[in-house]
């Protein structure tokens, strides 16, 4: 790694203040498992790190909370993928987090990786990833995955570049509702989870919606409704340690027999976490079965543009979404 | 705030207050290893690939490699070297040992490590996997990882029977 000066701000507005003054050359640091990934590849040399555990007591509060709120959960970007795996108490309507949080990397990775930093985490794309090639995302002028190394890359949403996006959290977080607060220069707002990420046609130097020098704060999952369900199913070559080929989370409200709402998002098959907005309409007043689950499963790769070496995640996506479903409304899959 | 290129740490390390200067951008295993002569963490991927330098930080399994050593500040740092201090052979290297769960030894040091905490902060002993999924985060290319399961598991039953012995 190239030498770099440690930032400790103890407030926010110093934190933020550094930042803006030299946004690329000064990155927050979290728990610096991707940014320090990417400085010893070479492909980021920042001048100062900006150390967000410096943040005293107070100023830091928001971002290290991991509470309770009024039937639901604030969850701040400092806290630790371990720590979430964790929590004692976590309603049991949000499963579909905690088994996401669990099965991230690996233990030793998933005590220092942040929630903040796991949702805005750069993507993986072994061609953006490459120190002497030039993608899209790193000023090329085109897509070196598009015709070429594709067997990860997206299925659905994909273009002008295709990467998948890389966390594993974002999912279940959008799938239980979860909106998240940021700081930036006109003060605090709050959006929706789904609206902080930006796919490749809107912004290619980035993933997210985040201004230069924005911090995310924190994120707040609403009370589940009554009878929510949640659950995460996810596909990967190797049990441990690996990226998903394929993901999904979601959310049920079940009344009786009868799923009264879904949110279906699936993960690594496209630039942003992908709601499966199909499956959701085809779920919500019908009865649970496998004959339903058999029936909405296919649409959950409505408007997959595979590429040449990725067309299986069709196939796998639909069978991760048809299992999940069957989890949560606890309903047999049939021999 | 300050702003330097050099950093004094102030750690436990093996139980041992410890105080040492390092360049603001080292890794935690970079001064454990050429500052403090401590080579049993291993440098493999470092990029927190392989587990290699798996060390404990408060009791909890740690990337010394993917660990700005600033970050150790304050906090109790346990390295493998601390597990053959003791009076006795600890449990877990007397199984390694006996079920021969070792060979090359390149990632012995960061499994015993990631087995060590497991085993600490199991209540009872552990079943064979927890024991894979305590170390999902540690590549060994040579054993297979049979051998490794089989003496964590056997140095969990053992160190429960101490406890319950009293001992």
């Amino acid at each position: 790694m190239r030498p770099f000066s440690l930032i400790r701000p103890t407030t926010l507005a110093a934190a933020r203040a550094r930042a803006l003054a030299e946004p690329q050359a000064r990155p927050f640091r979290a728990g610096g498992i991707d940014l320090l990934g990417l400085m010893k590849e070479g492909l980021r040399a920042p001048a100062e790190l900006i150390e967000l555990h410096a943040l005293s007591a107070t100023e830091g509060a928001e971002m290290r909370a991991l509470a309770a709120t009024e039937g639901g959960l604030r969850v701040g970007a400092l806290v630790s993928l371990a720590a979430l795996a964790r929590a004692k108490g976590l309603p049991p309507s949000f499963e579909a987090l905690r088994e996401a949080a669990s099965s991230a990397a690996t233990p030793a990775i998933r005590e220092a990786a942040t929630v903040g930093g796991n949702l805005l985490q750069r993507p993986r794309c072994w061609y953006l990833r490459h120190p002497d090639l030039e993608c899209l995302k790193s000023g090329g002028a085109s897509c070196l995955a598009e015709g070429g190394e594709n067997r990860l890359h997206a299925i659905l949403g994909g273009g002008p570049c295709y990467i998948v996006h890389p966390s594993t959290l974002a999912a279940p977080l959008v799938a239980l509702a979860a909106t998240v607060t940021i700081l930036g220069g006109g003060g605090r707002r709050t959006l929706p989870l789904e609206e902080l990420f930006a796919p490749p046609r809107e912004r290619i130097d980035a993933e997210h919606r985040l201004a230069a020098g924005e911090l995310l704060l924190a994120l707040e999952l609403p009370a589940p409704a009554p009878g929510l369900r949640s659950v995460y199913e996810v596909a990967k070559e190797k049990l441990s340690h690996d990226w998903p080929l394929a993901e999904v989370a979601l959310s049920v409200v079940v009344e009786g027999q009868t799923i009264r709402g879904a949110r279906v998002v699936l993960g690594h098959v496209a630039p942003i976490p992908w709601r499966a907005l199909a499956v959701e309409q085809a779920l919500v007043g019908q009865v649970a079965s496998a004959e339903l689950f058999a029936r909405v499963a296919p649409l959950a790769s409505v408007g997959a543009r595979p590429l040449a070496q990725n067309g299986y995640k069709v196939a796998l996506t639909q069978g991760l979404v048809r299992a999940a479903l069957h989890r949560a409304c606890d309903v047999p899959i049939p021999e | 705030m300050s702003q330097s290129s050099a950093i004094l740490l102030s750690l436990t390390l093996n139980g041992e207050p410890v105080q040492v200067a390092a360049p603001a951008h080292w890794t935690l295993l970079e001064v454990l290893r050429y500052k403090l002569d401590l080579i049993g963490s291993k440098q493999g991927c470092d990029k927190g690939d392989c587990g290699a330098c798996t060390v404990q930080i408060d009791g909890l399994p740690a990337l010394a490699c993917l660990t700005l050593a600033a970050l150790a500040d304050g906090r109790s740092v346990t390295t493998v070297e601390a597990l053959g201090c003791g009076p006795v052979v600890h449990p877990l290297l007397d199984a390694f040992d006996r079920h021969d769960a070792a060979q090359c030894g390149f990632c012995t040091p960061g499994i015993l490590m990631a087995a060590e905490s497991l085993l600490r902060r199991s209540a009872r002993p552990v079943t064979r996997h927890e024991a894979a999924s305590a170390l999902a985060g540690n590549l060994c290319r040579c054993t297979g990882y049979t051998k490794i399961l089989d003496a964590v598991v056997d140095a969990s039953e053992r160190l429960r029977a101490e406890h319950d012995d009293g001992r």
